[in-house]
């Protein structure tokens, strides 16, 4: 009947309307990307067999001098500010790297950290400029590199930080993100999680409730240092994240993350390394933070369907009872 | 024009659900008013209490309100121990014993000053007085200070939790929930 | 002084001092409404739910809003978002609403032009409509500007800069607009002021002058009939219901618009819960950054069109289009020199110029959001001179309309 064509005619000029502003624009105005499902196809596998405690000693004799590993009660030996200043980065500990991060990643970057890490672009030696990470190998004994060698020891010390690393049930959310994005990313929102109110998130760490102001000054001011620091190493001040998940959404991060130049080519950023289900992990926890109602939002909603549905019923019920004798 | 019962049947069930939908919207309203998250996780005070000094009155803050804590000389414990009222009001860590009350006065709410010399309580505006436990010697308050929940950890106290020694005074009617 | 008897009732009580039974007849029971309608005619009642909707969403999120640059944002994002007791309900309720009432509003304009419900006296209630259309405008810019994103302060920074006036240079007059140089905390505030106080005052005053302006006239129906209200409503009072061609504001109107509330609300309700990027866009989601222009900045869809006009041209002549566009549509019912107040259908040129101004407006609001390069802007710029054309045109072929 008529209504209904002219149902039929407002529909489809919204719904055209619609995809041309949404859908249509927004392809237009940013490339898509697809994910590798954090596959890292550039770096070779890991070929050889990982012995767990001869990695010990190798990442005790070649790692330690800059990184912390609090789970070997191996303190990092200077506090983050300092390293920052000195380094121009902090050096992260090392506790829970071995599950946060691919095991061929870690090994690839122990080898070569510019180039894992993909910023070449801004550390190239014939420039003059050096990745504060120094490379690892080992050399024969006519002091050539010993490439079986190298591969051997690297495997070990992939074998060790797993080891020691925690396993993939006892990494949560907040783990995952602080090891993989914490040292240069914030995050100023607290949480609610499990009935807790989780405190903000800085580069150097969990901000502390403080009694005295001067105490709380002295530390924001720890942070502005650290974050100075930062600033001159990277460029710019990497972003407080409490609202990407919605300002970026799960599919930009998560490829993005995977490789920052594919969005910003020339960007400081590097490349991570996060196995698929660490990344997925970050997520949840930027979820947490940046959309911690979102449970709730989908029980609710599926309530309040329900309900719309049979109020829109019985509005039909009742047109039809008062129209009865009005055709 | 007279409705049959059957009809105006429909009107009145529709006008129903929609009331139910109301009511559901109301309490959504309400619960925007409950106080925030935040605000209940600041409800929980955690005091130190070996850093406090023999009758030196210390004001910290529990839930935005004053709460005076008067750690209590010898003097005053063994005057307390004579008389039961003052006893039952004062809090045990350890071997030192302490007054812990809200610095409200409980006739208009002012806060009364303390006076290390007379060991007492004075409210300036209309001229109340409490002793060294915060128990009423002068009118017109009509009860002494009131006690914040607590519950006694180790060397510290934890304002807003109810311990044991906390629910033994209010059952003996030591002091009102604040 | 009147004469009071002893009331029987407390019914009987309230109508000898506020005459609530004239009132009930007047506004409700004998408020006369044509039968002969479709659910296009219910749009009006959607859009005062819609309001209604903006409304109690806005009240509670006044309770926790900081019109502060430095807490604005987190106070949205934070407090309101996830601290509060169904805050994310209200926010998104609201964003959405702000969206779709512009939706429902072009419907309902759309609707209007297409059976000439603003001709033949009806006039008032299409001007009072285009001010309301107006106000919403000004109260949904103002609102946008509040959570203080990305978004907020540069879209806030591109229309305050319109009014420099191109070659004028009235760079005086946008500094005083802003209170200050840029977009600060003089410009949130006294959009706060506008968007919670002064606007929605107005938007009252104008609802109410919309519906007085339907009174006489009355509302029109699907065939331009003139309709003997006295005559019709006399046969309903009869008991002639079914062969009246009125029927009555309450509750045989109002069960009509409800149904389609019904429906619309299933809709409404889905979004606020499931679908709701197109209303509140990701980059307002970034805090306001006076030194870092977002890649894209585009207004909300509904200002598109608009946005659109302004874009081909050079400075001047695209603000000068611009003024055109926005002040056209209320010259409407005085372009139009047709007598006849029937559908478009059968209005010979005119369905064709309806068409045609519908599907230009979806045409602008695309390439308004698509950036202006290549393809896009030639496409824009055909479409900005067709409105223009349009609007020429259309006293030209109304005058030699065949009177139907």
């Amino acid at each position: 009947m008529k209504e209904l064509l002219i149902l039929a005619v407002v529909t489809f000029f919204t719904l055209l309307t619609y995809y041309l502003v949404e859908p249509f624009a927004h392809s237009q105005m940013h490339k898509h990307v697809e994910s590798e499902g954090f596959a890292y196809k550039d770096i070779p596998a890991i070929t050889k067999k990982g012995d767990a405690t001869r990695g010990a000693d190798l990442v005790a004799a070649n790692c330690t001098g800059c990184h912390g590993i609090q789970k070997a009660g191996m303190p990092a030996p200077m506090d983050p500010v300092t390293s920052a200043q000195s380094f121009g980065v902090n050096p992260p500990d090392l506790s829970n790297a071995g599950s946060v991060f691919a095991p061929k990643f870690i090994a690839s970057l122990i080898k070569n950290p510019a180039k894992t890490l993909m910023v070449e672009h801004k550390f190239d030696p014939a420039k003059g400029k050096v990745h504060p990470m120094s490379a690892y190998a080992a050399y024969d004994a006519n002091g050539n590199v010993d490439k079986e060698q190298t591969d051997q020891d690297t495997a070990d010390m992939v074998a060790y930080l797993q080891s020691i690393a925690p396993k993939q049930e006892e990494l949560t959310p907040v783990m995952a993100f602080e090891t993989a994005c914490g040292r240069c990313h914030a995050i100023h929102y607290e949480y609610m999680k499990d009935g807790k109110l989780h405190p903000a998130w800085t580069q150097i760490g969990e901000k502390p409730s403080f009694k005295k102001k001067q105490d709380e000054l002295a530390f924001e001011q720890k942070v502005l240092d650290y974050q100075d620091a930062l600033k001159k190493y990277m460029g710019t001040l990497p972003p407080d994240l409490s609202m990407y998940i919605r300002s970026r959404g799960e599919h930009y991060i998560k490829t993005f993350v995977e490789n920052p130049q594919n969005y910003l080519k020339g960007t400081a950023m590097p490349r991570v390394g996060v196995t698929a289900e660490s990344a997925d992990k970050v997520i949840e926890h930027l979820e947490d933070v940046g959309d911690s109602k979102r449970h709730e939002r989908e029980t609710v909603g599926r309530y309040v369907m329900i309900y719309i549905i049979i109020f829109a019923i019985f509005a039909i019920l009742w047109k039809k009872e008062v129209w009865r004798d009005l055709h | 024009m007279k409705n049959s019962s059957r009809r105006g049947f429909m009107g009145k069930a529709f006008g129903a659900v929609a009331g139910v939908g109301a009511v559901a919207s109301l309490y959504a309203m309400k619960r925007t008013w409950d106080p925030l998250p935040s605000v209940k996780a600041a409800g929980f005070t955690t005091l130190d209490m070996s850093a406090y000094k023999e009758n030196e009155l210390v004001t910290e803050k529990w839930r935005g309100k004053p709460i005076f804590v008067l750690k209590q000389t010898a003097d005053m414990v063994a005057k307390a121990k004579k008389n039961p009222k003052d006893m039952d009001r004062l809090i045990k860590i350890g071997d030192a014993y302490f007054m812990v009350c809200l610095g409200l006065c409980t006739h208009l709410g002012c806060i009364p000053g303390y006076n290390p010399d007379e060991e007492g309580f004075l409210c300036a505006c209309h001229g109340g007085q409490y002793d060294f436990t915060g128990l009423v010697t002068k009118a017109p308050p009509p009860r002494g200070l009131d006690i914040p929940p607590f519950k006694i950890d180790g060397n510290k106290l934890v304002l807003g939790e109810e311990g044991p020694e906390y629910k033994k005074m209010l059952e003996t009617g030591v002091t009102l929930k604040a | 002084m009147a004469h009071f008897t002893k009331a029987t009732s407390l019914h009987d009580w309230l109508n000898q001092r506020l005459a609530i039974d004239t009132l009930r007849r007047v506004l409700a029971t004998e408020y006369w409404i044509p039968k002969n309608i479709n659910f296009l005619w219910a749009m009006g009642m959607i859009l005062a739910i819609t309001f209604g909707l903006l409304l109690v969403s806005g009240i509670f999120l006044l309770m926790y809003y900081q019109p502060n640059v430095n807490l604005a944002f987190d106070s949205v994002n934070y407090t309101i978002m996830q601290e509060v007791g169904y805050g994310w309900l209200w926010r998104h309720i609201h964003g959405v609403a702000a969206s779709v009432v512009f939706l429902i509003i072009y419907i309902h304009m759309f609707t209007g032009i297409y059976y000439g419900s603003y001709k033949n006296g009806r006039e008032m209630i299409w001007i009072s409509g285009m001010l309301l259309f107006v106000a919403f405008s000004a109260e949904a810019f103002s609102g946008y500007m509040l959570p203080w994103g990305q978004m907020s302060y540069w879209a806030g920074m591109v229309i305050t800069n319109l009014f420099s006036g191109g070659s004028l240079h009235a760079d005086g007059l946008v500094e005083w607009i802003r209170g200050d140089y840029v977009p600060g905390q003089a410009f949130l505030n006294r959009f706060f002021m506008l968007h919670v106080l002064l606007i929605p005052l107005a938007i009252l005053a104008l609802i109410g002058l919309h519906f007085g302006s339907l009174r006489i006239p009355h509302v029109n129906n699907q065939d331009g009939e003139e309709i003997d209200f006295d005559a019709e409503a006399k046969k309903y009072l009869a008991g002639d219901k079914a062969g009246s061609k009125v029927i009555r504001f309450a509750n045989d109107f109002l069960a009509k618009d409800m149904m389609v509330v019904g429906i619309f609300l299933i809709l409404f309700f889905y979004l606020v819960f499931y679908h709701y990027d197109f209303a509140m866009d990701p980059v307002n989601f970034d805090p306001a950054n006076g030194l870092k222009t977002p890649a894209h900045i585009y207004p909300e869809w509904y200002f598109l069109w608009s946005y659109e006009i302004l874009r081909p041209f050079s400075t001047d002549v695209g603000l000068i289009a611009f003024a055109f566009a926005q002040v056209i549509f209320f010259l409407l019912p005085f372009l139009d020199r047709s007598p006849n107040a029937v559908p478009a259908s059968r209005r010979g040129l005119f369905k064709v110029w309806f068409w045609a101004l519908l599907i230009d407006m979806i045409i602008l609001t695309a390439m308004g959001k698509v950036p202006p390069e290549g393809m896009f802007s030639t496409i824009g710029l055909y479409a900005a001179l067709t409105f223009i054309g349009l609007w020429i045109v259309l006293p030209i072929i109304t005058k030699f309309e065949r009177k139907v």
